[in-house]
């Protein structure tokens, strides 16, 4: 039952709508990767050695926008502060795998395949076979993704105004179906406020260091709205 | 700028965040500070990206109803809201959009 081999084909048949929703994305990423002017092997290789869709976007974004080096790398580690927390809620699940797998599935750990074992987890809690389960659905995340890249870099390449057909909305609706859903408390509301209003804002600075700027401040706004220490609740001295 | 530095640089900044906490799980709590922050960073990162995609175009601010973007932006939002639901905001923001093209060619 808990054999390698079916728990890497319960993976990957369990991150398959996600490869689906997420194959339209490579898509659009290899065709904005052709029209920022990036090379067929430069975009292949983002794909493989990065593998993380949203530092993905935000790069080609920001090369395509002329963006100095530091800022890029500055605003792929912060978006990427995301998977961290998902790696952080795993913590648990791994303490007892050896370290180098755990460097080896961390590496592949993106939204699609924090979903399928987060799912996973809730079902079937303590199951054994986890790490080959995690395998399957990132192996075949994996696969999809760069088989997308190179299709979209293609078809950027065949149709040049691929780019200009405004596909980075289907980025802008997936973003806001990820975020709407997690606006629970006051102080997400107050976060994404100061978050969008700073990044319309500071749209102009150079670089695109505003997007920084704003996701740094609405984080701390976050915080300060979230404080535990809120005045009613502390007890007079 | 030398793109294979580049991707040198967003792989490291990339895996370390992945690896961190696995690397450290079994032997250390994060204060709770952190882990409050970190809960913010998709909503802050995310909605940050979503403002400057709809609503700057052309590096200008559109708040125009000719703003495609910002019409299917505005019909995912009202989407995820009711429905709470991933593919759906996406077909919705994504229909409409193709709708607000055809209206506007």
């Amino acid at each position: 039952m808990h054999a390698p081999a079916k728990q890497m084909w319960l993976g990957a048949l369990e991150t398959l709508p996600l490869v689906v929703a997420a194959f339209p994305f490579g898509i659009v990423f290899g065709a904005m990767a052709h029209a920022s002017g990036l090379s067929f092997a430069v975009s292949v290789g983002m794909s493989s050695l990065v593998f993380a869709g949203s530092s993905q976007f935000i790069a080609v974004t920001l090369i395509a926008s002329a963006a100095i080096l530091p800022v890029i790398v500055l605003t792929v580690f912060v978006v990427n502060l995301r998977q961290m927390l998902y790696s952080a809620n795993l913590m648990h699940h791994v303490e007892h795998w050896p370290q180098p797998l755990r460097a080896a599935l961390a590496f592949f750990l993106t939204d699609e395949t924090f979903a399928a074992v987060t799912d996973r987890n809730n079902r079937h809690p303590g199951e054994p076979g986890l790490r080959w389960f995690y395998a399957g659905s990132a192996g075949f995340m994996y696969c999809f993704w760069q088989i997308s890249t190179v299709l979209g870099y293609t078809l950027g390449e065949r149709i040049p105004s691929l780019a200009d057909w405004g596909l980075d909305v289907a980025m802008v609706v997936a973003f806001i179906g990820i975020v709407v859903p997690s606006l629970k408390r006051r102080a997400d509301w107050g976060c994404a406020a100061v978050a969008f209003v700073s990044a319309l804002l500071t749209h102009s600075w150079p670089h695109q260091s505003g997007l920084l700027f704003s996701s740094l401040l609405a984080i701390a706004v976050g915080l300060w709205m979230s404080r535990p220490e809120s005045a009613q609740e502390q007890p007079d001295e | 700028m030398n793109d294979w530095l580049l991707i040198a640089l967003m792989a490291l900044v990339t895996f370390v965040p992945r690896y961190l906490p696995f690397a450290l799980a079994g032997r250390v709590q994060l204060p709770a500070m952190l882990e409050r922050g970190l809960d913010f960073v998709p909503v802050a990162v995310l909605t940050a990206i979503i403002a400057q995609t709809t609503l700057i175009r052309g590096g200008e601010l559109d708040l125009t109803l000719t703003n495609a973007h910002a019409i299917a932006a505005v019909a995912a939002f009202v989407t995820a809201l009711v429905t709470r639901h991933l593919f759906l905001t996406i077909a919705l923001g994504l229909l409409v959009f193709g709708l607000m093209k055809l209206l506007l060619s």
